[in-house]
């Protein structure tokens, strides 16, 4: 596969010193296998140098790189038996999400995913996987008839976030998100979420309620796109490199903010190197979670799923010293995530 | 072409140097006066008080902040705030969000964009939420998420009904992820408080936009909003450069909304207060209203 990627640059270039060599050596017949392996082993180093330091921008860059596996593949990578389903039965089949009925490890469960197009014309069709409303409510059908029939559900978070256009506000997107959000947090069944490319706001958290919420190593998960967070902070959306690095959004930053559970390895230089290898991760990651998830009771999963979104945000109280003894300090500490400092002593 | 006869000129054409001369630039002392923003009539500070704040000439609710609103709604005397001394942290060391939010207090003299409390509302307990868009543009951080939270917990173990008034401009982008996480936080306990049949009355002021008007705010039993409220979740300048198209002046507004059947019912402030006890009254005996006094 093409190294595209800006930072991927040195890598194409020995490649192409490599294949240079190689080239030069057929043609007059000289043996350079030495050389050759020497600068074989020294781009493999530099791949693993570059790729195991990425930045928040870069991950962002590969998030949303055009050829990174989609919902749509990974559900045939991941299930068996997919049955589509299509529409929120009040106005359309919003193409932007798409879900259905699949089997996994011979188990039903309904599976739902924000869905990007593969190319322009899927793309139109699909909004750039930006759901309108009726995606939003097309997901929320689907998994209250997971609840129903006592289905697990499992998500695929892909989306730069919700539509933003007038026809969506005039379907009210807020309450559809809303309704998810408030729903999600009912359900008797286990809701396993996986964030798979690129998170975005609350058109991303519309299908992200679960009792376990994983994310690809590459994958980025942010309250605001980097681009709007730039161009509201510095009038200067082109500064989005930027924005995603303040914004906190790797897999790591929400690991540690205790907003996810657990980071889904990817092959070297990313998801779409190896689409087969970054779903059996993902499978293994999954069906260890659900094996978990399927010993507690709907009233045990569903406290387990308030008790992981209660706990999350980080408070202080303006008068701490004198609340010392009323333990409210402790209180504020109890709510609060691990802090940077806390959190890497413990590892 | 006959037609252009009969066309209507749009604008009238009107020489320059009288749109100079005509309208002086009418000065106005700090603080005596108040410029409308919809229609530019000049009014005097005591007067727009006097009159809750609504415009006397084209009815335009200026912006109140949560002490303001809580002083038109809530019963004298009646009011206990909860989780005052809460305040935001810096979780993502975000560049100058520790001097802004100092900034913040200072110039709205709270400690984050909603307080929270009992009180009554014509004779009937409730527990509310009040947001404050002077408050870093009502923007809902952690602090927000759970003062909504607890008072929503509160409401449920009180068995009280629940109102919010609220303004936003969205999910705080200065706390991220554990921003878009309290919206989560907030829905879900509301479903709680839902499940064991609550009351919860929700008003929307204006704006309520984005991480807010997506959570809480659009999940009440019963939404209202004061005249010409914009709600929504993406804003309108957004919304002009992904469709490239111009949108109508009354996008978003309350009364858009409402016919669009986003809203139950446009409340003017004059009668917010009583159109919410005539609501709880309403529910006497249910969910967590008062039985009447």
């Amino acid at each position: 596969m093409a190294n595209d990627l800006p930072y991927e640059k040195p890598l194409a270039e020995l490649r192409k010193k490599i294949e240079e060599l190689k080239k030069f050596g057929a043609e007059r017949d000289i043996d350079f296998t030495d050389e050759i392996n020497r600068l074989e082993i020294r781009y493999q180093e530099l791949e693993r140098e570059i790729y195991s330091n990425l930045t928040a921008a870069q991950m962002m860059h590969l998030a949303r790189h055009h050829s990174r596996p989609t919902t749509l593949d990974f559900i045939h990578l991941l299930f068996t038996d997919f049955i589509e389903l299509h529409g929120d039965r009040m106005f359309a089949d919003d193409l932007a999400i798409v879900g259905g009925l699949a089997k996994f490890n011979g188990i039903p469960v309904t599976v739902v995913g924000h869905q990007r197009g593969k190319d322009t014309k899927d793309n139109i069709q699909r909004f750039f996987g930006s759901p309108h409303p009726e995606g939003f409510r097309k997901a929320l059908r689907l998994m209250r008839q997971a609840n129903k029939f006592g289905r697990p559900i499992i998500t695929l978070i892909d989306t730069k976030g919700a539509y933003p256009g007038n026809t969506a506000e005039e379907r009210n997107v807020s309450e559809a998100i809303a309704r998810n959000l408030q729903e999600m947090a009912t359900f008797g069944v286990p809701i396993l979420c996986v964030v798979i490319g690129e998170g975005g706001s609350g058109g991303a958290l519309a299908l992200g309620v679960g009792n376990r919420v994983l994310m690809l190593e590459n994958a980025i998960y942010s309250v605001i796109s980097p681009n709007g967070a730039a161009s509201i902070l510095w009038k200067d959306a082109s500064k989005a490199d930027q924005a995603a690095e303040a914004l906190k959004i790797t897999a790591k930053d929400l690991l540690r903010f205790g907003v996810i559970e657990e980071i889904v390895p990817e092959p070297m230089g990313g998801a779409h190197r190896d689409p087969a290898a970054t779903a059996e991760a993902i499978k293994e990651a999954l069906w260890r979670h659900l094996q978990e998830l399927r010993t507690m009771t709907p009233d045990e999963l569903v406290a387990d799923r308030y008790e992981k979104f209660r706990r999350v945000g980080k408070i202080a109280f303006a008068s701490a010293e004198t609340d010392r003894d009323s333990g409210t300090e402790s209180e504020a500490d109890k709510i609060s995530v691990p802090d940077a400092k806390s959190d890497a002593e413990s590892q | 072409m006959l037609k252009d006869l009969f066309q209507k000129r749009k604008y009238a054409v009107i020489p320059s140097e009288r749109i100079n001369t005509e309208r002086p630039k009418r000065e106005i002392p700090e603080g005596l006066m108040n410029k409308c923003s919809k229609c530019g009539t000049i009014q005097f500070s005591k007067e727009l008080e006097k009159n809750l704040k609504v415009c006397a000439s084209c009815g335009h609710h200026f912006r109140l902040n949560a002490w303001e609103r809580i002083a038109l709604t809530i019963d004298e005397g009646t009011f206990v705030e909860m989780d005052g001394e809460m305040i935001s942290e810096d979780p993502l060391q975000f560049a100058g969000y520790t001097d802004k939010l100092a900034q913040q207090k200072r110039n709205s003299g709270l400690k984050d964009a909603v307080v929270t409390g009992e009180g009554r509302i014509g004779g009937f307990p409730v527990v509310i939420g009040v947001m404050s868009f002077d408050f870093f543009s009502g923007s809902m951080g952690s602090v927000v998420g759970e003062k909504v939270t607890r008072a929503i917990e509160t409401a449920t173990e009180k068995r009280l009904p629940l109102v919010t008034f609220s303004t936003s401009g969205g999910a705080r982008m200065q706390e991220g992820i554990l921003s878009l996480m309290q919206m989560a936080k907030t829905s879900a306990a509301l479903a709680r408080f839902q499940d064991q049949g609550g009351l919860y009355i929700s008003v929307f002021t204006d704006p309520t936009l984005g991480g807010v008007s997506a959570s809480f705010a659009s999940l009440g039993d019963y939404l209202l909003a004061e005249p010409g409220t914009i709600v929504g979740f993406a804003g309108r300048i957004v919304i002009e450069q992904t469709i490239r198209q111009k949108l109508p002046d009354n996008f978003q507004t309350a009364e858009f909304n409402l016919q669009h059947g986003q809203l139950d019912k446009v409340v003017h402030r004059k009668d917010m207060k009583t159109f919410l006890a005539k609501l709880l009254d309403m529910h006497a005996g249910k969910g967590g209203a008062a039985d009447g006094e």
